[in-house]
């Protein structure tokens, strides 16, 4: 069971990505994020005391943000600047270099701060520190909300 | 007949220039206002996290919060502002003020050479706060270490560059009023609307703004569009353009790690406030969201779709 739902955690943001990246980027990137940010309100909760501290759901955010950065560079090729409702910043395609790297500092912060997560007070720690990377990544990518 | 009107231009001018001349002139503290037991620091260190004074006089460039050099630029319909060092270092800084010099800034937007500021330094909020809070600031801020960055002028056009002509709009939008608890309400109302009104200075950015650069009364704290140029602050009033569905917990918690309920990671300028609201205490944060949450539900003008 508990295998289950971290599966399908994965699967979840694993599959947004790759079904939606060949037709419409702009709908796969935001759908991701919209999925990162379930898996976060999830964690934000129990880091907080408001939802009961579950290592199993807690281990699952971590590989849930570790799926959805592997694909998530994929989804801003030339062209889906715009064309739809995006908040992706033109700072992205002119820095290409400098936001593939974001994401995968963000893929390998949950993976080593994911590896230490043993109970709520180490869930804290490493939720802290990885959840550190959204609020970077947007500051520079993404733009305020309109 | 001309010379007797050139007269009375004259003299219409020069009551005027009389009558501008009394009408701008900068307020200024009474002495005895400031007496009261020695300052207490650690209070003094909340006073600036809640004030958020770290958010524009930070230097710029550099990440430590407690380095008060300035430099920070802020973009406004008038100009760009540039927050000045206020730092303890003698020259740069405000190493040689006065706590008379610090208060009269602080709750009456006056300078110790008795020139008005600018309301980009927000003390149309912090002329709310008390004057014991405002002594423990400066005890706290004298702790800090000196920074030697120099002040940068600020980028405005004439006739913004007239400070004098401030005073005409500090007598039309400063009204000089501390915060006054409101007896009926509960002790955490009170400080939370304190804490909200005074030093958090949460309706500067939350408020949309007439083109005099006062907050519209009658939308306080229904957002607006982001005085610093792109995107638009959200209504944090309880209406259902705003946070109505936000709990108090929700709020406080928001407050302490900046998760918005969806998850998402807030992010511009509040990113910045987070900083500093997440190093109050919890009663505080509660306090504040109690406040937030009794607010009338004030409709904001919706943001323009893209
Ligand atoms: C490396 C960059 C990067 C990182 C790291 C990142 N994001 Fe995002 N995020 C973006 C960009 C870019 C967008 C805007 C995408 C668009 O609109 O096309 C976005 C959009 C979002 C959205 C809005 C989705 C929607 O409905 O349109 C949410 C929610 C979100 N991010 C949450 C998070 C959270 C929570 C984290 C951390 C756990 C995170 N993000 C980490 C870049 C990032
Ligand atoms: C929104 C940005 C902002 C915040 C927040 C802010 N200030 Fe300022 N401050 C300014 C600006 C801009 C000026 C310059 C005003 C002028 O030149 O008229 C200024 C000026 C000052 C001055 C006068 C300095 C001088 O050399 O004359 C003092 C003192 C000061 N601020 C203290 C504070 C303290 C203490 C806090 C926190 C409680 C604070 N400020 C928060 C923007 C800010
Ligand atoms: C310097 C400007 C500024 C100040 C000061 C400020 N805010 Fe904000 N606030 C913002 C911006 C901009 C956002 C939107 C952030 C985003 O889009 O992620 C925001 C978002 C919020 C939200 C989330 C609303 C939502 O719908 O997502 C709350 C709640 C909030 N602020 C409360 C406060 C409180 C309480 C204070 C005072 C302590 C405060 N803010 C002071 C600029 C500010």
């Amino acid at each position: 069971m508990k295998r289950f739902i971290m599966a399908a955690a994965v699967l979840a943001i694993g599959t947004f990505a790759v079904t939606a990246q060949g037709s419409d980027p702009i709908a796969a990137r935001k759908e991701s994020m919209k999925a990162v940010g379930q898996q976060t309100g999830l964690g934000a909760r129990m880091a907080r005391g408001q939802a009961a501290f579950d290592l199993t759901q807690a281990r699952a955010i971590f590989a849930a943000y570790e799926q959805a950065a592997a694909t998530y560079a994929n989804l801003f090729p030339e062209g889906s600047q715009t064309g739809g409702e995006t908040a992706a910043l033109p700072a992205i395609w002119a820095n290409r270099a400098a936001f593939t790297a974001a994401v995968a500092k963000w893929g390998a912060d949950a993976r080593t701060e994911g590896a230490k997560v043993t109970d709520l007070a180490t869930f804290q720690a490493a939720f802290g520190e990885v959840t550190k990377n959204c609020g970077s990544c947007h500051e520079t990518y993404r733009a305020r909300r309109n | 007949m001309i010379r007797r009107l050139l007269v009375l231009v004259a003299v219409l001018g020069v009551v005027a220039g009389a009558a501008f001349w009394w009408l701008t002139m900068p307020q200024r503290l009474a002495p005895a206002a400031l007496a009261g037991p020695a300052p207490n620091v650690e209070n003094g260190k909340l006073v600036f996290a809640a004030g958020g004074c770290a958010s524009c006089h930070v230097t710029e460039g550099q990440p430590d919060r407690t380095r008060m050099g300035g430099g920070h630029g802020l973009k406004s319909p008038f100009g760009t502002f540039y927050a000045p060092n206020i730092s303890p270092h003698p020259e740069r800084g405000i190493g040689r003020w006065s706590e008379a010099d610090f208060a009269n800034a602080m709750l009456k937007g006056v300078s110790p050479a008795g020139e008005h500021y600018y309301p980009a330094f927000p003390y149309t909020s912090y002329q709310r706060m008390t004057v014991s809070d405002v002594r423990d600031l400066f005890a706290y801020m004298k702790t800090l270490p000196a920074d030697a960055t120099a002040n940068r002028p600020h980028d405005l056009p004439f006739p913004f560059t007239v400070r004098r002509g401030l005073g005409l709009w500090k007598l039309a939008f400063l009204d000089g009023e501390p915060f006054r608890p409101d007896p009926s309400k509960p002790a955490a109302w009170n400080r939370g609307a304190y804490l909200v009104e005074g030093p958090g200075h949460c309706a500067e950015c939350h408020s949309p703004r007439a083109f005099t650069g006062a907050i519209t009364a009658d939308r306080r704290f229904a957002g607006g569009p982001n005085p610093e140029g792109a995107g638009w602050v959200p209504n944090i009033t309880p209406h259902r353009d705003g946070i109505a569905s936000w709990s108090a917990d929700d709020i406080a918690s928001f407050l302490a790690d900046g998760f918005t309920p969806g998850g998402d990671s807030t992010g511009g300028a509040m990113a910045s406030v987070i900083r500093n609201t997440s190093q109050l205490s919890e009663a505080d944060r509660a306090a504040m969201a109690a406040y937030l949450k009794a607010l009338p539900a004030r409709e904001g003008r919706a943001p323009p779709r893209r």
